[in-house]
């Protein structure tokens, strides 16, 4: 798939961001006043941010709003709605604590069951695609979760949570990866099933439909080397999860803190990148390529 | 939940439905274009057309963006910097008019042929004949020698017509449909129709090809032959068919040439006084006309030592060198498949035998209850005409019909109207030019004896192409690939302008393209351009209009008057004879007018008989007016529809006929009557229908030509008999091609097969016609480059991948392309598109467009002379009896190359007059766009 | 509309005969004629005559070549438009209803107003049929000629698919895949028609005949009887031949 910057940075930043505000719903911390205005201002800046960056994907963000209206099948439309209600019930949190230094406990436990369902419905909307097998797996909340979770710990200052919580992402990110390696081998669709030519003999295409390229080329069909991914998914680990743990191990500092955010964050763009870049979307067959 | 939104489903489709006729290629499919607010909304077939019945190809459908390409002229060019550089200034049409009469005028009334007047794609052929006619020039001629005229030749010679425009397969009735080398064909829609009919059926489709794409990719059976050796193979079915007297003796008897009786000491037929070939009746056991009445010919007859064309014709194909196993290697199918496809020939002509319940009486006066069909129909093109041999290949393939008793039988190959025309009532060609004067009757035909050769007593040829000379006795389209190349040479002779319609003879028409462009720039010493003046009407900006001096510019075909006549290239199916119009459905927007308007205005102005009147003033206002009102003969014009009240073709002029045929569609058709449907050429009933629409002036019943004669005469002049002599390093060549029955010989357009091992082809895309669809926006997505196919096995050994590119090398050059594999491919073979590469600057495309950068031709390989032989001659490479451009025998060597920035060769960027087109399209009627 | 309805009244859908289509384009470039003056938004192309020329096409013609175990290679044009999937996926994950499955006939189609081009669809169809118009920013799709079969202002005969008139081989049917006893339905019985990617569940409406079994002439299923020699000499042919004239 096509890795557009506006899908990597809204999934990255709005995981990141969703992340912190589930640990800010739980009250971990829970800063009142200013302290809290800050926290909330960076989680918003996260999962606004990210949200914002979504609408960058669409062709006609000026009706963005009838997105909310499909929520009884689409993820897409869920995660509309879940990130709006997210968004809203922390902030009566966030108001809450800001202005009137009181924590609204029912309301931020809300909010972080909010948060997690809005990064769920994010990671749904691939885990749905039976079109991109790499994505076509539980493991696609289930990391999207670990991601908000781990970022948000980190961002949280909540050491003892991210210590091993990064520990566990980089974990299930390497077994992603191979996992979905032999997705799409799995999924049993090959060219043979996409042009149903298998019975007569080994299929392969010929001259495409256009020479040059088209919508789902550009859309689908994107080609990483194999080298180049396994170099990427090596820095995307160290970055997202080594790194960070090494930092959190060494005495605490704040300049180690940030740094440790900073290179989760760079390794969360990276390993999103990839998530893109490597997935496979079956139409390629079509084409000949897989990419 | 929301509700389904309501759609509209009964949308206004247009204003109004236009019908007129395609022009996206040569096919000629009758058309509906739809109109909104004048504008051209959508395009469709007419299913009331006989061509195409509706449907109607890609091309067609995308006439729209030819007729809003921003490559089309907007006006008259005048050349104003370098020829080739591609810098004119736009001229008002009463200065372009005068400056072409100021150029034309004193040729004519000095040396008439110093004009070189030559047409493309020209579907106006007897206008513009008549026009270079009338101004005197000998040098005439339209694209057919560089395209089929071995084809056109060897059918007309053999059986009076050949494929496409000539004849089709009984689509309705056929069992088995033969198809060798073609990959698109001018019939475009017809076979596509007829190959899903016969599918429809469960009839078997076979195709002859070295490449499987397309046609050849649905048919039931692949035969992948080598290039070049069909001639072989065809003689080898032949030889099994004889082997196993699978012939049909009473057709060959009756119909053919095989009874008539041959002097063995000249070769030449016996003939009575009135000059019929003479045969044996078998009844009185008496030597008679051929066309005896009541006659029943012998095939074994004999008289005085004479024999048959059968006995001849056994001795020549009953031999081992045509057997199966002899011919297998040399064409790269086995002995075994051979074998089993003469077999399946055989079985469906004779064992699923057709009978149509329909009386009809022959000219020999024998009446029928029933007419016989051998269900066997061939269709062939370039594939096998295309080549150095081709006139002889096809040749024995419509031998091989005829054999199998299945041309003009049911289920058969069929003549479309007006074929079929035996060889002898076609003009002979002319080329004798007088000062100010008309040549001395039309320039192309047929000989039918060295005598009718135009050279002049000196040996010297007649005409600037060596048309229908010892090099190319049988030349019957003109060798338009020879005419740039003999006009810089001052060979045959110098001229004085080269003029020339639609044409891209600067770039995918020509063979040896980098040095036609030399050609055309080449000074003399003086510094004065060696072809000193160059006329050009294109439509759009083409490669070839940067080469010449004064550029006409044509309308787009929705813009003008044409006529698809019965006097040229009719669009008659085999049950009706049929023709055809264009009208201006809608009017230029450009300073442009219709080509044919403007020769006839030419006309007028240089006063050519039949352009002007008696007292001098112009005979036509434009081509509409020629259309009407030109007569070839008394009643016989143009346009056959609606000339009297009866309409059967001949008649007075109408002036509403143009009317008449906007309303009914732009097309006339007349169906032939059910009883005169087959077994035409021999047919009383159709004979007299086709005299009654004018398509002869007398019943013409002939036979068929197993034996052609007039080739022996050649063969005899070779031998040193008679008056009009070959010059001597001419005789054995003659000697050996000149043969009166089909035969084989390599081509031999290389030294060694080491160094060239591979045979290079190019093929027609369906969805692209030559050069002209690069500047239409959709079809160019879907060609906009052309890799070069190779076989696996070659890909393997050159340790090529997709994509990868590689040098290309003949003798005569070498290119660096891209390439592609391809498995269903003959070893040997390898294959790109043809005319998708485009110069740079061309076309109002980006210089940087994929057809620039990654297309290419594969013409720069190919020469239009073959390397010196033994004794430093160089041949043409042209098929040795027709002229016909031998374009696919190119051979060629490969190898790896790293990718170059852009395909090579470059020729530089164009200038491109009428400048780029725009970014964006999004093509409606809707809104301004 | 996005969720799928339970059950269509007719299942209108194409036929496609991958052994009769010669790869002509037709059918793609009449759909792009068609579509661009009718239904939405005209079909863009961008950098038109350019070195990247990249337009909205709603039908694609592919080929491809199939190599039997032994025996020659083959080549098959391959033409693919939307299919109008029973269990559209493209549907489902529409997330403003734009996108949507009549229940009337099944035709899967987009609503251009409502699109807010989010791509999602594309993404969900396995099959490459929906192409987001690079000017208008919508998603297009085949809309199976929904204005022309139905059209009042067209002649009976030609309300069908664009593609399916002008297809000069006739590898293109129009009909009601829902009936059994239509022409369709049962050209489908017939010659074992075929669904795409059935793994995916999509339950394609349309349906592909696959090609004929090829090149059987030189195999020994071969009905043909081998020619018998009568002479392999002019002598002996002709001794063969005046045998034979006599009983003529
Ligand atoms: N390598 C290779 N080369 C080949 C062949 C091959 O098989 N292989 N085939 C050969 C054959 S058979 C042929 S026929 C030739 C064809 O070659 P050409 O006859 O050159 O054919 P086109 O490229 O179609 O170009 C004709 C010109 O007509 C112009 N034109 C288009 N429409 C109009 C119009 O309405 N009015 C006017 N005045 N001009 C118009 C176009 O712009 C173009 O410049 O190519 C030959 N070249
Ligand atoms: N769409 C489209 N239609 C066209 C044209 C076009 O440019 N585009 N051009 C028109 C013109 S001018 C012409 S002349 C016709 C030509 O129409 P075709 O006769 O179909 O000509 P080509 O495409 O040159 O195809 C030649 C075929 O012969 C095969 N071939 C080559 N050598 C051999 C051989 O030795 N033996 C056999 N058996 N096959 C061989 C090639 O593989 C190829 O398939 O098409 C006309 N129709
Ligand atoms: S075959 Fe196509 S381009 Fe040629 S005349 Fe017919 S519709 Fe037009
Ligand atoms: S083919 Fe694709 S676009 Fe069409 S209905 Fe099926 S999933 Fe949807
Ligand atoms: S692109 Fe349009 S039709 Fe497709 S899912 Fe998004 S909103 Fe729906
Ligand atoms: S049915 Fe209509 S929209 Fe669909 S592919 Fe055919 S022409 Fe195009
Ligand atoms: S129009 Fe018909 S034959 Fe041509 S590509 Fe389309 S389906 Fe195939
Ligand atoms: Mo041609």
């Amino acid at each position: 798939m096509h890795p557009a910057p506006s899908v990597i940075l809204f999934t990255s930043l709005s995981g990141v961001g969703f992340g912190l505000l589930f640990f800010l719903g739980l009250g971990m911390p829970a800063p009142l006043g200013l302290n809290a205005f800050i926290f909330y201002a960076i989680a918003y800046a996260f999962a606004v941010g990210g949200l914002l960056f979504s609408t960058f994907h669409l062709g006609h963000p000026e009706r963005a709003i009838k997105a909310f209206t499909q929520w009884r099948s689409s993820w897409l439309s869920r995660e509309a709605w879940l990130s709006v209600l997210a968004l809203g019930m922390t902030g009566l949190g966030a108001v809450a604590q800001i202005f009137f230094e009181t924590r609204l406990a029912v309301v931020s436990y809300a909010g972080a069951a909010l948060c997690l369902l809005t990064v769920f419905s994010t990671a749904m909307i691939y885990r749905q695609l039976a079109t991109v097998p790499r994505w076509h797996t539980p493991m696609t909340p289930v990391l999207f979760l670990t991601y908000a979770v781990a970022g948000g710990a980190l961002l949280s200052g909540q050491v003892g949570i991210a210590q091993p919580v990064l520990g566990l992402l980089g974990a299930l990110q390497i077994f992603a990866w191979i996992q979905g390696d032999g997705a799409f081998a799995r999924s049993g669709s090959t060219l043979a099933t996409a042009t149903g030519l298998g019975t007569n003999g080994s299929v392969r295409a010929f001259e495409p439909p256009h020479t040059g390229t088209n919508y789902l080329l550009q859309e689908f069909v994107y080609l990483v080397g194999r080298k180049h991914a396994a170099k990427l998914r090596l820095i995307a680990i160290i970055l997202l999860s080594g790194l960070p743990i090494v930092l959190l191990v060494l005495p605490f500092n704040h300049m180690f803190a940030a740094l440790a955010v900073l290179t989760h964050v760079a390794g969360v763009l990276v390993s999103r990148w990839l998530f893109f870049a490597q997935a496979e979307h079956v139409v390629g067959l079509y084409y000949g390529k897989r990419g | 939940m929301n509700i389904q939104p309501t759609v509209d489903t009964s949308p206004k489709v247009s204003d109004e439905i236009r019908k007129t006729t395609c022009y996206m290629c040569a096919c000629r499919c009758g058309i509906n274009v739809h109109l909104k607010d004048g504008k051209v909304a959508y395009i469709e077939g007419n299913r009331d057309h006989p061509v195409n019945q509706g449907v109607l190809c890609a091309k067609g459908s995308a006439g729209i963006m030819q007729v809003t390409a921003p490559s089309r002229l907007r006006a008259p060019l005048k050349r104003v910097g370098e020829r080739g550089s591609g810098e004119f200034q736009e001229i008002s049409w009463d200065e372009a008019l005068q400056i072409a009469t100021d150029w034309l005028r004193p040729l004519r009334e000095t040396a008439p042929e110093k004009l070189a007047f030559f047409t493309g794609r020209d579907q106006s052929q007897s206008f513009t004949g008549l026009w270079a006619q009338m101004f005197g020039t000998p040098n005439f001629a339209a694209h057919g020698g560089f395209c089929s005229v071995n084809m056109a030749t060897a059918g007309i010679y053999t059986m009076g017509g050949a494929f496409w425009e000539f004849g089709q397969p009984d689509w309705d009735h056929t069992k088995l449909f033969m198809l060798f080398g073609v990959a698109e064909d001018h019939d475009s829609n017809p076979i596509k129709m007829g190959i899903g009919k016969i599918k429809q059926r469960g009839a078997r489709v076979i195709g002859v090809n070295p490449i499987r794409s397309g046609y050849n990719a649905v048919a039931d059976d692949w035969v992948g032959i080598t290039p070049g050796t069909d001639g072989r193979f065809i003689l080898s079915l032949i030889y099994c068919l004889i082997e196993a007297g699978k012939i049909d003796l009473t057709y060959l008897a009756r119909f053919t040439n095989a009874p008539v009786l041959v002097d063995p000491d000249t070769g030449l037929f016996l003939r009575d006084d009135s000059g019929k070939p003479l045969i044996v009746d078998r009844t009185t056991k008496t030597v008679v006309a051929f066309d005896h009445q009541g006659a029943d010919p012998d095939i074994r007859g004999m008289h005085n030592g004479a024999v048959t064309v059968f006995t001849k014709m056994i001795e020549h194909f009953l031999v081992p060198e045509n057997a199966p196993e002899a011919v297998a290697d040399i064409c790269g199918i086995s002995a075994k498949r051979i074998r089993t496809l003469a077999a399946e020939l055989a079985h469906v002509a004779f064992d699923q035998e057709i009978r149509l319940p329909r009386k009809w009486t022959d000219f020999r006066g024998h009446e029928y209850d029933e007419m016989i069909g051998r269900p066997v129909s061939i269709h062939a093109m370039r594939g096998i005409s295309a080549h150095g041999n081709g006139f002889q290949t096809c040749r024995a393939l419509h031998v091989l019909q005829i054999i199998l008793g299945t041309v003009e039988t049911p289920g058969g190959f069929r003549f479309k109207p007006p074929y079929p025309k035996p060889s002898e009532i076609h003009p002979k060609p002319h080329g004798d030019a007088t000062p100010n004067a008309p040549l001395n009757g039309p320039h192309l035909g047929f000989v039918h004896g060295p005598e009718d050769l135009l050279i002049d007593d000196t040996g010297h040829p007649k005409r600037i192409d060596k048309a229908f000379t010892w090099e190319n006795p049988m030349s019957a389209h003109g060798l338009m690939h020879m005419v740039i190349s003999n006009a810089h040479a001052g060979d045959p002779y110098k001229i004085g302008t080269l003029f020339m319609y639609m044409a891209n003879m600067s770039w995918n028409s020509s063979m040896n393209t980098s040095s036609v462009m030399d050609m055309l720039t080449d000074r003399d010493e003086n510094g004065d351009y060696v072809i000193p003046r160059i006329i050009y009407s294109d439509a759009y900006s083409s490669e070839m209009v940067a080469y010449a001096d004064l550029i006409l510019p044509d309308t787009t075909y929705l813009e003008r008057h044409d006529c698809i006549s019965l006097l040229d290239r009719p669009i008659c199916e085999a049950d009706a004879a049929a023709d055809a119009i264009r009208w201006p459905v809608i009017e230029p927007d450009r300073d442009v007018r219709g080509f044919q308007s403007v020769l006839v205005d030419l006309g007028a102005r240089l006063g050519l008989p039949g352009f002007v009147n008696d007292d001098g003033s112009a005979k036509y206002a434009d081509y509409a007016d020629y259309m009407i009102n030109h007569e070839r003969k008394p009643g016989i014009g143009p346009l056959a529809g609606w000339r009297s009240d009866d309409d059967t073709g001949r008649g007075p002029v109408n002036p509403e006929q143009i009317n008449k045929y906007i309303e009914n569609g732009g097309v006339w058709v007349k169906h032939i009557p059910e009883t005169a449907g087959y077994y035409k050429p021999w047919n009383m009933a159709y004979q007299d229908w086709a005299v009654e629409t004018g398509l002869y002036d007398s019943a013409q019943p002939y036979l068929f030509q197993l034996y052609v004669e007039p080739l022996q005469k050649f063969k005899n002049a070779a031998m040193g008999h008679g008056d009009h002599q070959p010059p001597d390093h001419m005789r054995d060549r003659l000697k050996q091609v000149m043969h009166p029955l089909p035969i084989w010989y390599p081509t031999a357009t290389v030294e060694n097969d080491q160094d060239y091992p591979l045979h290079a082809l190019t093929q027609r895309p369906m969805a692209m016609y030559h050069s002209w669809g690069s500047q239409n926006a959709w079809l160019r997505q879907i060609h906009g480059m052309n890799p070069m196919y190779l076989p696996t096995k070659v890909m393997r050994d050159h340790g090529l991948r997709d994509g990868d590119w590689a040098k290309v090398t003949s003798p005569n050059g070498s290119i660096v392309v891209p390439v592609a594999e391809m498995a269903a491919l003959n070893e040997k073979t390898i294959w790109t598109w043809n005319a998708i590469g485009k110069r740079s600057g061309a076309w109002a495309l980006d210089p940087k467009a994929p057809e620039a950068t990654k297309g290419f031709l594969l013409n720069h390989l190919i020469s239009e002379l073959l390397p010196a032989k033994g004794d430093g001659m160089r041949w043409s490479n042209s098929d040795p009896i027709t002229g016909q451009a031998a374009w696919f025998d190119l051979r060629v060597r490969i190898e790896k190359a790293q990718p170059p920035k852009s395909s090579q060769p470059q020729f530089g960027t164009l200038k491109s007059p009428v400048g780029q087109g725009p970014k964006t399209v999004t093509r409606s009627t809707k809104e301004g766009s | 509309m996005t969720c799928l309805p339970k059950m269509t009244d007719k299942k209108l859908g194409l036929v496609i005969d991958l052994d009769t289509c010669v790869g002509c384009h037709a059918c793609v470039v009449s759909c792009k004629g068609w579509n661009t003056e009718n239904y939405g938004a005209p079909l863009a192309d961008q950098d038109a005559y350019g070195e990247m020329p990249v337009g909205t096409f709603l039908n694609r013609v592919h080929s491809y070549e199939v190599q039997p175990e032994d025996g020659l290679a083959q080549l098959v044009h391959f033409p693919k438009s939307c299919l109008h999937c029973d269990d559209a996926p493209c549907v489902t994950v529409c997330p403003t209803g734009a996108s949507y499955k009549r229940t009337e006939d099944g035709i899967v189609l987009v609503n251009e107003t409502d699109c807010i081009g989010c791509g999602l669809c594309a993404w969900a169809c396995p099959y490459g049929a929906r192409e987001l118009d690079g000017v208008e920013k919508v998603m297009k799709k085949c809309t199976l000629c929904v204005d022309r079969i139905y059209n009042e202002n067209l002649p009976q005969e030609d309300r069908i698919p664009a593609c399916v008139r002008t297809c000069p081989s006739g590898a293109r049917h129009f009909g009601d895949l829902g009936d059994p006893n239509s022409d369709v339905s049962k050209l489908v019985a017939e010659r074992g028609g075929m669904d795409l990617m059935p793994e995916l569940g999509t339950k394609p409406v349309n349906k592909y005949l696959p090609p004929r079994p090829k090149d059987q002439l030189s195999s020994d299923q071969t009905p043909t009887q081998s020619l018998q020699a009568q002479a392999d000499n002019p002598a002996g042919f002709f001794a063969w031949l005046d045998r034979t004239l006599e009983k003529l």
